[in-house]
């Protein structure tokens, strides 16, 4: 393989996964056609049930949020050469904490048990990242086997928290007792009367600060710095004296507060109470939107939007033409995976061709 | 009495939970000897056991069934093959990007072609493997002792069951007997002296990827179409982790590999077995400590506090001839 021929700025940062996710996107439309449904007016379908009204467009953002989070968890810790898979686990197990606290706090205002709340997740989120990111940094235990545990170990302990601990006596299924109206996550719907219906709450604001703070946490910090030195060649910053085995765990940690705050946002925003595998998935969905958006904020906060409105977008398209089920979106997440993670070269020798130092060279000749 | 037919119960469930968990295991175990990560099988498990159902369905065959579970297995290989072999894309994500494919994909055509929620028609009959009775079963049932262990524990399985267990000697033998068994697990520790040795890393890596298509396929054909009579949803739940699991509790060797999944499946068989049992001071054993115990093991074993996992030292790793 000859070396990598540096391509423009715009053309590596925005052309070439704008062309990745074309090209997942049309894969999709294909199979799509393949089972004798038309892919734009499944397009159209999941546009305004994803923008054109304003329950709809709620519920978009609802998913967005929780994208953001889970997005943020993989690509804060990729950036330090860690590929976490454990989003899922890591929210579903801050969903205990977020509901010990609120259930502890019932019945106070939302203004002291929402900090108590976000507290609760990032520390439960953090302590369950944590301990992958101790095995990896102490052990040696590879992180990638090791989060994949872990979403697992979480679904059986928190199943059995849930159904034998939690769950209070007079409650047919297995879920916590409700926290009161007064005391959860307030949803914009109080203040706007746009989201008439829809689950966003002020969580949304929540990933919003996050996306910021992460940006300034991985470029213009310290930590950030050590972060990315490790990412790059951990030889070379154990060599500029930065300690790897630290920096592993406090990575870890906070990608495990950040897929904490998913269960701020459903926990306490959403259905006020812990029920059984209240993530669906929402911490996998953050691996898609992390190599999407690139591990950039900027990226993750595109891409969770694209993958907010697919989600609401999805369940509009499940009314609408009954031949396309909602998990057409995991194979279209499945499709972004794969051409902008694994295959994210592919299109780069082409590019190469058109737009690369040689070319302009040649343009100058001209 | 009572006991030991309760045992031999258990340990015939046990043998059957293990099957698709030993074929997937042994998959594994040549891609990553190859230097070939693939967190994808259980997306592989998933594909098949539904591309096997589906076409037994259609066609009547379970053979055909057969041979769409390995087709489909094969075309999910190439995917992670071109990604990670030609591309030197990163084999996790790939892995990872085909579990997705695959549990998106069979729910989403298995509605689109049968209209049944995602599940596919009842198998009934040449339709499904049945089980094969090994001669003189039925004479020696009532046999003390020996009885029940032979006609019940070794005899009354399909013949997918044996071949798992015919594929551990099988694999033992490739491996450390031949030359290409030497060529795999070099390829997997220094791709670079095969490379100057004038041996293809790419051709080597390939042909184990094939190994392991053919045999996770038929580990998801037996899911759907052997153990089950039919497909539905996600119903791999986790195998295929598990069979990663149990390859690293194995160190990659054949054998343990096998003793692994029948710890595994043993671990599965108890805690259905254990529902409701009172035990003496303990009380119930929760169905989720059991579940957990697959998981937490290995967890202990990679942190190395049981002996050491090393993997292969280029597992992961894309070849790239130096130019």
């Amino acid at each position: 393989m000859s070396a990598r021929v540096p391509l423009p700025r715009w053309v590596d940062i925005a052309l070439l996964p704008l062309l990745n996710v074309v090209l997942a996107f049309l894969i999709g439309g294909i199979v799509v056609v393949m089972v004798g449904q038309n892919p734009l007016e499944a397009v159209g379908i999941m546009l305004y049930g994803a923008f054109g009204y304003g329950s709809g467009f709620g519920y978009t953002l609802y998913y967005t949020t929780d994208f953001i989070f889970a997005g943020l968890a993989v690509s804060l810790a990729y950036h330090a050469g860690l590929f976490n898979i454990g989003p899922e686990g890591q929210a579903y197990v801050a969903g205990l904490g977020v509901i010990l606290v609120a259930l502890g706090l019932n019945g106070q205002p939302w203004l002291i048990t929402v900090p108590a709340m976000i507290v609760a997740g990032a520390l439960f989120g953090a302590g369950w990242a944590f301990i992958p990111g101790y095995l990896q940094a102490k052990r040696g235990s590879h992180i990638v086997i090791t989060t994949i545990l872990f979403n697992f170990i979480a679904v059986s302990m928190m199943g059995y928290i849930i159904s034998k601990i939690l769950k209070p006596a007079n409650v047919g299924s297995d879920e916590s007792a409700p926290i009161d109206a007064v005391s959860r996550v307030p949803q914009l719907r109080l203040f706007w009367d746009l989201f008439k219906n829809s689950p966003v709450n002020i969580s949304f604001f929540l990933a919003l600060i996050a996306l910021v703070a992460v940006y300034w946490l991985i470029w213009h910090s310290k930590f950030g710095f050590a972060m990315r030195a490790l990412g790059h060649n951990p030889t070379a910053a154990r060599y500029a004296g930065i300690s790897n085995a630290k920096v592993i765990m406090i990575t870890m940690a906070l990608a495990g507060a950040l897929a904490g705050m998913v269960a701020v946002n459903n926990v306490g925003g959403v259905q006020g109470r812990l029920i059984l595998n209240f993530v669906s998935g929402a911490g996998f969905v953050g691996v898609a939107v992390a190599f999407m958006g690139k591990g950039h904020p900027i990226g993750v906060a595109l891409s969770a939007l694209l993958f907010g409105a697919l989600y609401q977008g999805g369940q509009e398209l499940a009314f609408s033409m009954p031949g396309i089920t909602r998990e057409m979106i995991v194979t279209i997440q499945a499709l972004v995976i794969l051409f902008t993670g694994a295959m994210g070269d592919m299109l780069r020798p082409p590019l190469e061709r058109i737009f690369g130092p040689r070319a302009q060279a040649r343009a100058g000749d001209v | 009495m009572g006991y030991y037919t309760d045992l031999i119960l258990i340990l015939d469930s046990t043998v059957r939970l293990a099957i698709p968990l030993i074929l997937a295991c042994l998959a594994g175990l040549y891609s990553e000897r190859a230097g070939i990560v693939d967190i994808g099988l259980e997306g592989k498990l998933l594909g098949s056991a539904f591309g096997a159902a589906a076409t037994a369905a259609v066609t009547g065959s379970a053979w055909m069934g057969l041979f769409a579970g390995v087709g489909v297995a094969l075309g999910m290989s190439a995917i992670h093959g071109i990604a990670s072999i030609n591309l030197k894309g990163n084999q996790t994500i790939s892995g990872v990007a085909l579990n997705f494919l695959a549990a998106g994909l069979t729910t989403f055509l298995g509605q689109s072609w049968f209209h049944r929620g995602g599940f596919t028609p009842q198998l009934s009959g040449d339709q499904r493997f049945g089980p094969i009775t090994l001669p003189f079963a039925p004479e020696l049932a009532n046999v003390p002792v020996i009885g029940g262990l032979y006609s019940e524990l070794i005899s009354g399985h399909n013949i997918l069951a044996y071949v798992a267990f015919i594929a551990v000697p099988v694999t033992a033998w490739v491996l450390f007997s031949t030359r290409f068994g030497l060529r795999l697990r070099a390829v997997g520790e220094n791709p670079k002296a095969l490379d100057t040795a004038g041996i293809s890393v790419t051709l080597l890596r390939y042909q184990a990827l094939i190994i392991t298509a053919v045999l996770v396929g038929i580990g998801g054909t037996y899911l759907s179409i052997a153990q089950s009579a039919g497909f539905n949803n996600n119903m791999s739940a986790g195998r295929g982790y598990i069979a990663l699991a149990a390859l690293i509790f194995a160190k990659w060797k054949p054998w343990p590999a096998l003793a692994t999944c029948l710890l595994f499946g043993f671990l599965d068989a108890l805690q259905f077995r254990l529902q409701g049992v009172q035990f003496p001071y303990i009380g119930e054993v929760p169905v989720q400590a059991i579940q957990v115990l697959p998981y937490l093991l290995t967890i202990i074993l990679l942190a190395g506090f049981i002996g050491r996992a090393v993997a292969p030292k280029a597992s992961g790793i894309p070849y790239t001839k130096e130019r």
